[in-house]
């Protein structure tokens, strides 16, 4: 364990610092290359960089390069790998408008790095009830997790700072049940997630300096759920991931298809006079989150912002009390 | 309203620990024999329809849920 402290402390120095320094140079190199979309949520015509997925990836790497050389890990290239496709995917996504099978159908084929390293174990622990070996049912569930964490968080990148203020409060906790499970390599290798996302929170933060784009939402994702797998806590994962659970939940569940954001013609958030959110009446909107958040009023974007971060912030403290679960069998 | 929010989070929770339970008790204990090297494919594809099965009913129960507990909201 006390050998774990200097890799621990240098990666997350490096993931902190390398995101804090290089996003101002690429905020500057986009605002040239007019990469800039409309802030829908602002009364003035306030136009955001994007993507910020660039420094978030380049974050991650050299962080977990860091942590390469010391632990030498099939894991840590598993999630290197699995994270660095789902960038170029979302990069893909951000230059060019895909449909809505693309995200999910790509993010498969990201998850093969895990398998082909072996970086996984088939035992599925749960809490309380102990652990089910599903070996080629957990080849299936890798398959999936990564489109579905993915997606997840960027279904839930819809206002300033939310998709990295929402990782900081669902990796920090992963890492939290990681090291109550005692899983410290991986608890360790989970920490550069919690400061790439801080970092970028920095300039991501209500009003946004820039964007993460799909490139930037589903490196978040991915890596979260590259972590889940290496670390065998799929279930601890889900619990932290919750509020996006349930915002992706709400939408498929009212709109009954795979389908993007932008192809949706029902606004379900409309402004009031003084620019504040409101949950709209029409009938053809799909229910979200944030149109559940404002069912009790208007308010404005920074305190939805809020609300969603408490929400993340519960159910963290589920996941961390479900962890404390994984030690006892009933 | 926010607090509906948290019930259903809590619920979501609850229904992920009693998934867990059935499938630990469920899926845990099959196994196949007779069928030779093909043992261990037959016993992943029965485990894999009863995963399925049991994911649509979770899906199920969380949809009945979210109408009860969202009622007002999802009908304006």
């Amino acid at each position: 364990m006390i050998e774990l402290i200097l890799p621990a402390v240098a990666s997350c120095i490096v993931a902190f610092f390398v995101v804090f320094v290089m996003t101002p140079p690429l905020i500057k190199f986009l605002e040239k290359r007019n990469q800039s979309v409309k802030d829908i949520n602002k009364k003035e015509d306030v136009m955001i960089v994007r993507p910020g997925g660039p420094s978030i990836i380049v974050g991650i790497i050299a962080s977990e390069i860091v942590l390469y050389t010391f632990l030498q890990l099939n894991e840590i290239l598993a999630i290197i790998i699995t994270t660095s496709a789902a960038f170029v995917i979302g990069y893909i996504d951000d230059r060019k408008v895909m449909s809505g099978w693309f995200k999910p159908v790509a993010l498969a084929f990201a998850a093969i790095p895990i398998i082909a390293l072996g970086a996984y174990d088939s035992n599925l622990a749960f809490p309380l009830f102990g652990t089910v070996q599903i070996p080629v049912l957990y080849l299936a569930l890798i398959v999936f997790m990564i489109p579905i964490t993915g997606n997840t968080i960027n279904s839930i990148d819809v206002l300033n700072g939310v998709a990295s203020g929402f990782m900081v409060i669902a990796s920090f906790s992963l890492s939290i049940c990681l090291f109550i499970v005692q899983n410290y390599e991986i608890a360790i290798v989970s920490l550069p997630l919690g400061f790439v996302s801080l970092a970028f929170y920095k300039y991501h933060k209500i009003p946004s300096k820039i964007f993460p784009g799909d490139s930037g939402a589903l490196t978040f994702g991915a890596m979260y759920g590259a972590i889940a797998i290496v670390g065998g806590v799929e279930i601890l994962a889900a619990v932290a991931l919750l509020p996006a659970v349930i915002n992706s939940f709400l939408f498929l569940s009212s709109v009954k298809r795979i389908v993007e954001h932008r192809q949706v013609k029902g606004k379900p958030v409309e402004h009031t006079d003084d620019f504040r959110l409101k949950a709209t009446d029409d009938k053809t909107a799909p229910v979200t989150l944030v149109r559940l958040i404002l069912a009790g009023g208007p308010l404005s974007e920074k305190q939805v912002g809020f609300a969603i971060f408490k929400l993340g912030i519960f159910s963290g403290i589920l996941a961390i009390i479900t962890a404390f679960m994984m030690g006892v069998s009933l | 309203m926010k607090s509906g929010l948290f019930g259903f989070l809590f619920a979501m929770w609850i229904l992920i620990l009693v998934g867990g339970g059935i499938v630990v008790t469920i899926l845990g204990p099959i196994s196949v024999s007779g069928f030779g090297e093909s043992d261990l494919f037959i016993g992943s594809v029965i485990k894999a329809i009863i995963a399925i099965i049991l994911v649509v009913i979770w899906i199920l129960i969380l949809s009945k849920l979210k109408n009860l507990i969202f009622k007002k909201e999802i009908k304006s």
